[in-house]
């Protein structure tokens, strides 16, 4: 039978392959789609606030709940976490041990500025009678919100641990490949939390 | 099978890791900085617009959607480095196929759920 | 201390689980005495529990696959038993309180224990040494994949012992899956195995995308790579997308149980519809993922024994492309009855029925590969060949199905359950046993049996059809699923009839076992001393049978597609004047340890032991940090020792 013309087009360039890529190039890419699966499972946590917002059984809504001056300085402080963490990322490139340990501290503090500010809205909230269980938005709300402070948390954990391992090791190839997924991770929670405000703050508070 | 001692032709270039500086410190510090900047004001823009009447009122929470748009590319675009070079192509994809999935589950659920309420509740 | 757990769990007044129960202890710890006396622990510890390799764990993988499909078969042919019974004034034998959860184990094991593993083992085995790659992106989470997935299948399996499984069916709807309508431990015992075996088959979804992008050999463009890689890439890819869903959805479902919110729950503003729909956005490309592989097996086998390259390779990958992205957008097709309106069911509808066309393309080009092709008919053939024809009958009942006003007097009738057993079964489990018969010989070092492989193939055709197609006819009579009586006698005829059409499968499992044991038995009569048993055209025949732990001593340069066809045109070439030195990775106790305490969390967290939980937690953190801070991952072959390996290899084949 005659080949069909789909299969006798020539190949595109790009079609050919140098070989394996080098492992830092492999452990990224790796880490890179599993932070998109990881978006991929907070779709669904969004999904179902976006279905519940407004089942809220009687209860509080988000427009009274939310303290939006609060989600503000919580916003910059994850945003300005995510700058130091840039900075830091650049001065275990080049080495700078001194800036390195600086910037994660200041990385560090930032983080745990935001989840000091979600926990006590979370505890107020609680305290109002407005916990999780009181509707299905509400559940919704602590989920799709404490999943991400949830995350927060991991991402200061591994913060810790990385410092650490710098600490002991120096900063060998297989520690900035380390840090390098630590750094992707706490950029994709603050872009998780660009939708989290927008989303859930800002519009779900009109 | 043949010998892989001799050196490979330059096919295509490199890949790009997602994340990696490859710049020169100084060139990374503007780049990190501008971003930021960037993100700054996009976030003050968002939190403005959400609670006055800059915009006609029905067209805020585009507005917003937008904004968060914008910010969610200055982070992908200055904190990850996703570039449109042809040695970032598969991480492009794999942020294409990411952001399909995302849109499907969201605007698929609304659409199914809100024509489930209207006609089932 | 021990939460809710208490003697009661055990089921000492139910003969059926307590008989079971014993017989099944009793086996275990006969294998584990069996294993002590002969001092088999270092070795199983050193070759098996701690191994890293692809190879190795791709066959533990399709182990469990193969055990549990007997656990899963137990339940199916339990519950054909209680339909052929139960009619009229008869009771049958199973109360409905136990028959509800058969048929929950049933479908639970079969799709998350039997055909996900044997999918991913296929895959874990055969991608690397067709890429030509020394191993997976990530060797060790490979190992953390495979013993999370154990973990959770002998979770589900101790639900037969302590406690109880599920009722609710292994779609475990709410609002009966509430904690208001099923409070004890079944609905927990299936969220929590789920959940730890969904975080295993995500990282094995990721392992495998890095791997086929990142690690080919050199010169595989991606229009070089054998279609059975294209077809693992897409379902990889699926499962990346899929699987964060179910775990999104089981997070709320767990939530509502454990700490009383409202995502699903009749009141507070609970939204059970809400549940199915994210339940099916993840259900409906799992049975892509699961088909896709077993796509890929039938494109090898045919090619090869058809002595031809495979017709229409572009249009191939582009179905397959097409398959991964269209099968995203058709899920509402599972529930077109709950009331979304015509506009709705209309575009999903439209949009199912167009999802047949790439699998048309598929069969049309397996098609044309056979025709004037010198075929060779033996096991895995036989598979293919059953597979084109089964598969074809169970997609025009799908396309019937997709069709909302046929939906609507089919859906939830044994006709839907006719159809999903019709297309998984003709299409994933006859690809998985061609994909087995067909790979065996690769890595074990001999073929299996080829007159008891056919003998099976047979059986379990002819049980298929003699299963199956009955329950199409009564369900346009009206039958309903999951019945535990049946009210109408006229039903009685062709349930019998499926009744012998799962004894007649029964014989073909039968055959698959005594396969097993034949062919060990005889396995010097057919050992693969070159390789390539079946003149294959792809790089795993390149390979000695079984390949060595490092795949490749030198990674081949490719030329084109079908490259081993293309080296073995090209004549044997010399042995490399110089090897250079490799690095293996070191086998790692981390999976093994993990799954353990993943086993003990979700043990704990179903019974509430709450003390147990925390301490789980903490140790899978500990392993963890250990992992993460650890250096020596690899280990180093040197030159003069490859050199010495590869030679007593390549003799080894020329005195055969």
């Amino acid at each position: 039978m005659t080949v069909t013309a789909i299969d006798a087009a020539p190949l595109p360039p790009e079609a050919l392959n140098p070989g394996p890529a080098p492992t830092r190039t492999v452990v990224a890419y790796g880490f890179w789609i599993f932070l998109l699966s990881d978006i991929i499972m907070f779709s669904g946590l969004f999904a179902a606030y976006a279905v519940l917002w407004q089942h809220t059984a009687g209860g509080p809504t988000g427009r009274e709940l939310f303290d939006l001056p609060n989600v503000f300085i919580e916003t910059a402080c994850l945003l300005l976490s995510s700058y130091t963490c840039g900075l830091a990322a650049l001065s275990a490139e080049h080495r700078q041990a001194g800036r390195f340990y600086l910037l994660e501290a200041m990385t560090f503090v930032l983080g745990a500025a935001f989840l000091f500010i979600e926990f006590s809205e979370f505890a107020g909230m609680v305290a109002k009678g407005a916990g999780p269980s009181r509707s299905a938005f509400l559940s919704a709300f602590f989920t799709l919100v404490g999943m991400h402070g949830a995350h927060v948390t991991s991402g200061l954990l591994l913060l810790l641990y990385m410092v650490a391992q710098v600490a002991a090791k120096g900063f060998r190839p297989h520690v900035l490949r380390r840090l390098l997924c630590f750094s992707l991770f706490w950029h994709a929670l603050d872009i998780i939390w660009v939708g989290v405000f927008t989303l859930v703050y800002l519009i779900g508070a009109r | 099978m043949s010998v892989a001692g001799r050196p490979l032709p330059e096919r295509i270039p490199a890949e790009r890791t997602p994340g990696v500086e490859v710049e020169e410190s100084r060139a990374g510090v503007v780049s990190y900085t501008v971003g930021f900047g960037f993100a700054v004001i996009l976030t003050v823009m968002s939190f403005v617009v959400a609670q006055t009447d800059l915009l006609w009122a029905p067209g805020i929470a585009v507005g917003l959607v937008v904004l968060a748009f914008a910010q969610i590319g200055v982070h992908l675009v200055f904190f990850l480095h996703m570039g449109t070079g042809s040695d970032n192509t598969n991480n492009i994809l794999a942020l294409t196929y990411g952001v399909w999935i995302v849109f499907l589950v969201l605007t698929g659920s609304c659409w199914i759920m809100v024509n489930l309420s209207a006609n089932m509740l | 201390m021990l939460g809710r757990l208490t003697w009661d769990a055990i089921p000492f007044n139910e003969p059926i689980p307590l008989v079971t129960s014993i017989v099944i202890i009793l086996g275990a710890l006969g294998v584990l005495a069996i294993i002590t006396l002969k001092g088999w622990w270092p070795y199983l510890w050193r070759e098996w529990l701690t191994s890293v390799d692809h190879k190795r764990i791709g066959v533990m993988y399709v182990f469990l696959g193969l055990v549990m499909l007997l656990r899963g078969f137990a339940d199916a042919i339990m519950m054909r038993s209680q339909q052929a019974l139960a009619v009229g004034g008869a009771q049958g034998y199973l109360p409905p309180e136990h028959y509800d959860q058969i048929f929950s184990a049933h479908g639970t094991i079969m799709i998350f224990f039997v055909a996900m593993p044997l999918i991913v083992g296929m895959m874990n085995f055969i991608v690397p040494l067709q890429l030509g790659a020394r191993d997976v992106a990530f060797p060790v989470l490979n190992s953390v994949s495979f013993w999370l997935t154990a973990s959770a299948a002998l979770l589900i399996n101790l639900s037969l012992f302590v406690g109880n499984f599920a009722r609710t069916g292994w779609m475990n709807y709410p609002p009966l899956s509430e904690l208001a309508f099923s409070p004890d431990v079944g609905v927990d015992y299936y969220l929590w195995s789920l959940q730890i075996s969904g975080i295993g088959t995500l990282m094995a979804g990721v392992n495998m995308v890095a791997t086929i992008l990142k690690l080919r050999a050199p010169g595989m463009g991606y229009f070089r790579m054998p279609v059975f890689c294209w077809t693992s890439l897409a379902a990889s890819m699926l499962i990346i997308a899929a699987f964060p869903i179910l775990t999104a959805t089981f997070v709320m479902q767990l939530l509502d149980r454990y700490v009383g919110m409202h995502f699903f729950t009749n009141d507070a503003g609970g939204s059970a519809m809400m549940y199915v729909n994210l339940f099916w956005l993840w259900g409906h490309p799992e049975v892509y993922i699961l088909v896709l592989p077993a796509f890929g097996v039938y494109s090898e086998v045919i090619a090869t024994f058809s002595g031809k390259p495979l017709f229409g390779y572009r249009s191939m990958v582009l179905a397959t492309l097409a398959i991964c992205v269209l099968s995203f957008m058709v899920w509402l097709h599972h529930f077109f009855t709950m009331g979304a309106g015509a506009d709705v069911n209309a575009f999903f509808g439209i949009m199912s029925t167009i999802i047949a066309v790439p699998t048309g393309v598929k069969i049309f080009n397996w098609l044309f590969t056979m025709f004037q092709g010198s075929v060779r008919f033996n096991t895995a053939v036989l598979f293919s060949i059953g597979f084109m024809v089964t598969f074809v009958i169970g997609g025009l009942t799908g396309v019937l199905l997709a069709v909302p006003p046929v939906d609507f007097i089919v859906h939830n009738t044994v006709f839907q359950v006719a159809h999903f057993h019709n297309v998984i079964i003709g299409g994933v489990l006859f690809g998985m046993f061609a994909a087995y018969n067909y790979w065996f010989p690769k890595a074990f070092g001999f073929t299996l049996h080829d007159g008891w492989g056919k003998a099976s193939f047979w059986c379990w055709l002819v049980g298929f059809y003699l299963a199956f197609m009955p329950l199409y006819l009564l369900g346009m009579l009206g039958m309903p699923r999951r019945m535990q009586h049946i009210p109408d006698p006229n039903w009685q005829p062709l349930l019998l009839v499926a009744e012998l059409g799962a004894i007649v499968i029964l014989c073909g499992i039968l055959c698959v076992i005594v396969q097993l044991f034949v062919s060990i038995r005889t396995r010097d009569q057919r050992r693969d001393l070159t390789g390539d048993p079946w003149d294959g055209r792809t790089l795993e025949w390149a390979t000695t049978s079984p390949p060595p732990a490092y795949n490749f001593a030198v990674l081949p340069e490719i030329e084109g597609l079908d490259a081993f066809c293309a080296m073995k045109r090209a004549g044997r070439p010399a042995a490399p004047s110089a090897y250079e030195a490799i690095e293996v990775p070191r086998n790692s106790p981390t999976g093994f340890m993990m799954a353990f305490f993943a086993s003990v969390i979700g043990f704990a967290a179903i019974w509430h032991i709450w003390w147990l939980v925390i301490l789980g937690l903490l140790a899978v953190a500990v392993i963890a940090a250990v992992f993460g801070w650890s250096e020596d991952r690899e280990h180093e072959i040197h030159a003069e020792e490859l050199a010495r390996m590869e030679s007593a290899r390549a003799g080894a084949e020329r005195i055969a």
